[in-house]
């Protein structure tokens, strides 16, 4: 074996690690007031106390008009009096904290969802504030006799009502009349249909029998039914919002900067504009940006994130290297093979794409519901309507007001509130227990599962090697003071092992492929491979080590990725369940034969590419088996986003938190059977509310049918089965697994 | 009932100032970030600037 080659990529590393964030004033835009205004993602932000640096690091300084994180969005907002380099100073002060910032690209903003919550909120505030003006006027009239008030009192009465309720119906019941139109247009109906019948009409012959002092108004019956309903969307809305945003969130993360060399000088550029024959620079420590060719340097990359592999990949000139996985040890140099919309990361991207797609063809238990419940209701206030008029022997008017009643009473007020209510109340018992619930119907798709996908590194696994078995403390000692000196993941963790003083060791020159060398009292001591500066002798292990030389005494290390706490407890608890498991994953056969072994699982898959565990995915669907995947990298992002339902832990990577359905945090792996449970019994309580719903109409209907209801009636009525229905959720809270 | 002529327009007008109010904070984008809000309170007050 040759002599390595000892590059000098180190010094070129630190040379530019000083280098300035630049770039940012092209994203900087002037606005209305002639200040200037920056919007980024700050990577790394989780308390109040993160938001308190940030922002004080602004609030302080007098050119600035504003700054303001938000915690939901992870971006911060700056307007600033003055020069537009300022952005890059302030980057900078941002970075010298720690914060990761990433430029925001306003391409690809959600400021459509936020829009969509405000209209909501506000639909919301407009119909509470209707329903009880309306009411308090509404409780007069019912608690007092005609012949106490008087028929002039009583219209008047109803006039203030009108005036209050029909603008309040024309402008907060838009989202059901848009809904309603829509489907309509389409030539089919969905609940909205019934919805904003029930409200015109009501509004209507309302205002027709104010107008000719008729006894009943039914204002109040309709701004409740409203008001009501629009909870339910609104929180319906908010449980659904965050889901499903990962393709968006991924092309952002092609919008951070590339060094590339332009004759012998170095320029930053947004990595989308990166083109193919460009000469793109990696330090240690980033991530490459596109696929490329490795045309200078030596270095260990990272591909966990891509491929699921533990062991870092050795590159050298003229090797492949993927978007998305991590430069390690050295400098290196790269051509662009192919631009940033063509790359592997962006192959996952379609991948995602698609499985979006597919996900959109789910129908919820709350839509198959309201097939059901639109004719019926039509087909009771068209009898209603027909049956009084022709037969019953009424003028149109009082039959035309009954069938009103009847839409307002069979209220879906209940149906609307019988599944977000118990979502919410679910995804708040949830993160009590460190799980959080993305999308709002995720807890309904898990309960219908009956397959389990795992991922192995991350995912079954800490994700992150750990050395085991003892050793001498000085050889220790040692080895760690070797081990500061290099990002790979094998020195790191011999760092992380040993908590005592280090020593100082010098001239350390890291050897990509090799491992580490420096001098220490007058001697050579080498940290590395077995081939580098092992010993041949030594039978090897199954388990990956690294070896220490320290003046001819080597001792081997021996490192596990360990699973989680409770990992082997919960894959039993969730066999138990009757759940049929299956491992996949990326990494080589062996590592995953073991860890499936531990656990006791017996349906493996190794050396998965992400297209491979995308059509294992499709296979299990296509058999009509619902599907849930558990996973933390990029690899498994497509099959996340594909599953019927999927789970990442809360070290994932953002790209597949992004993706996933819930969230879990902590070390355990129990999170997963916990959610599993409470998602069945979510399901449970969902049913029982259908039911209570039901049976509510069941009495309400033949009630409505035959004239008897008044407005108070359709108030007591409506209000009650609501109750009902939010009392019957509010179980969940208390009850156990 | 001839009081109903204050009362209601004073009731009307409560009501109203109320709306405006949740309006007024909705429009100043006091509901985008509740997460960002329920850790806000943890900050000491003293060490933010004025102006917030």
């Amino acid at each position: 074996m040759g002599e390595p080659d000892i590059s000098n990529n180190i010094r070129f590393h630190s040379a530019l690690g000083t280098e300035k964030s630049v770039g940012y004033e092209g994203l900087s835009q002037i606005n209305d007031d002639g200040f200037y205004e920056l919007s980024v993602l700050v990577g790394g932000v989780y308390c109040a106390g993160c938001i308190q640096k940030i922002e004080s690091l602004f609030t302080h300084q007098d050119n600035i008009k504003n700054a303001r994180l938000n915690f939901s969005t992870r971006r911060l907002s700056l307007i600033w009096d003055g020069d537009i380099e300022c952005s890059n100073g302030f980057v900078q002060a941002i970075e010298n904290l720690g914060y990761s910032v990433q430029p925001y690209d306003a391409q690809v903003a959600k400021d459509e969802i936020q829009a969509q919550e405000r209209f909501l909120l506000l639909c919301l505030g407009v119909a509470g504030f209707a329903m009880g003006n309306v009411m308090l006027l509404s409780v007069g009239v019912w608690s007092t006799s005609v012949e106490t008030m008087g028929p002039a009192t009583r219209d008047f009465m109803h006039w203030i009502s009108a005036l209050i309720a029909l603008p309040a119906i024309l402008f907060s019941g838009r989202p059901f009349f848009r809904s309603a139109l829509g489907a309509l247009v389409k030539g089919h109906t969905n609940m909205d249909v019934p919805v904003s019948l029930a409200l015109l009409l009501a509004g209507g012959m309302s205002l027709f029998e104010t107008i000719n002092h008729g006894e009943h108004a039914y204002f109040d019956s309709a701004v409740m039914l409203m008001f009501f309903l629009l909870i339910g969307r609104y929180l319906d809305f908010r449980a659904r919002k965050n889901a499903r945003s990962s393709a968006t969130d991924l092309l952002s993360t092609l919008s951070g900067f590339a060094h590339v060399i332009v004759d012998g000088s170095m320029r930053r550029v947004l990595i989308r504009d990166l083109k193919e024959g460009m000469f793109v620079r990696v330090v240690a420590g980033e991530k490459f940006p596109v696929d490329g060719l490795v045309i200078d340097g030596q270095s260990s990359v990272d591909t966990s994130l891509v491929t699921g592999e533990t062991m870092p990949r050795e590159v050298s000139e003229g090797a492949d290297v993927y978007a998305g996985t991590l430069n390690i040890s050295a400098s290196v140099m790269i051509e662009v093979t192919k631009a940033a919309d063509n790359s592997l990361l962006a192959d996952i991207v379609r991948l995602m794409e698609k499985a979006g797609q597919g996900q959109a063809q789910y129908v919820r238990l709350a839509d198959k519901a309201a097939r059901l419940y639109t004719p019926v209701v039509h087909f009771f206030a068209v009898i209603a309507f027909l049956g009084w008029w022709l037969l019953g022997g009424l003028a149109w008017q009082p039959s035309l007001m009954i069938a009103v009643t009847v839409l307002i009473i069979t209220c879906p007020c209940a149906l609307g509130l019988a599944v977000p209510v118990v979502q919410v109340l679910a995804s708040g018992r949830l993160i009590k227990n460190g799980v959080l619930v993305k999308s709002g119907d995720a807890l309904e798709r898990l309960a219908a599962i009956d397959t389990i996908m795992l991922d192995k590194t991350g995912t079954l696994t800490r994700g992150d090697l750990g050395l085991v078995g003892s050793y001498a403390d000085d050889v220790l000692q040692v080895a760690a003071s070797l081990g500061t000196h290099s990002a790979h993941p094998l020195s790191k963790a011999i760092h992380v092992a040993y908590k005592g003083d280090l020593l100082d060791v010098g001239d350390v020159n890291e050897l990509s492929g090799f491992g580490l060398q420096g001098q220490y009292k007058g001697k050579t001591v080498r940290l590395g491979s077995r081939d580098w500066c092992g010993d041949p002798d030594i039978e090897s292990s199954t388990d990956i080590e690294l070896w220490l030389d320290a003046g001819g005494k080597k001792t081997c290390f021996v490192f596990q990725d360990s699973l989680r706490t409770d990992a082997v407890d919960t894959v039993l608890k969730l066999k138990n369940a009757g759940l049929n498991i299956l491992l996949v994953s990326g990494d080589r056969q062996d590592v995953v034969d073991k860890a499936g072994q531990q656990v006791g699982l017996d349906v493996r898959y190794a050396g998965q590419t992400p297209t491979q565990k995308f059509e294992i995915m499709e296979a299990l669907q296509n058999d009509q088996h619902k599907v849930l995947m558990v996973g933390d990298g990029l690899n498994d992002a497509p099959v996340l986003s594909g599953a019927n339902v999927s789970m990442a832990p809360g070290t994932a990577i953002d790209m597949a938190q992004n993706a996933a359905d819930i969230v879990f945090m902590g070390d355990g792996f129990s999170p997963v059977y916990e959610t599993y449970k409470i998602a069945l019994l979510t399901q449970k309580l969902v049913r029982q509310n259908f039911a209570l719903a039901i049976i509510y109409n069941f009495i309400a209907v033949p009630l409505a049918l035959g004239g008897f209801v008044t407005p108070l009636i359709a108030a007591l009525c409506m209000s009650g089965s609501s109750l009902i229905v939010i009392a019957n959720s509010f179980r969940l809270k208390w009850m156990s697994l | 009932m001839s009081v109903l002529i204050f009362l209601i327009p004073v009731a009307l007008f409560l009501g109203a100032i109320g709306l405006g109010a949740f309006i007024w904070s909705l429009k100043s984008g006091q509901y985008d970030d509740l997460d960002g809000s329920a850790r806000r309170i943890l900050i000491d007050e003293d060490e933010r600037s004025d102006e917030d």
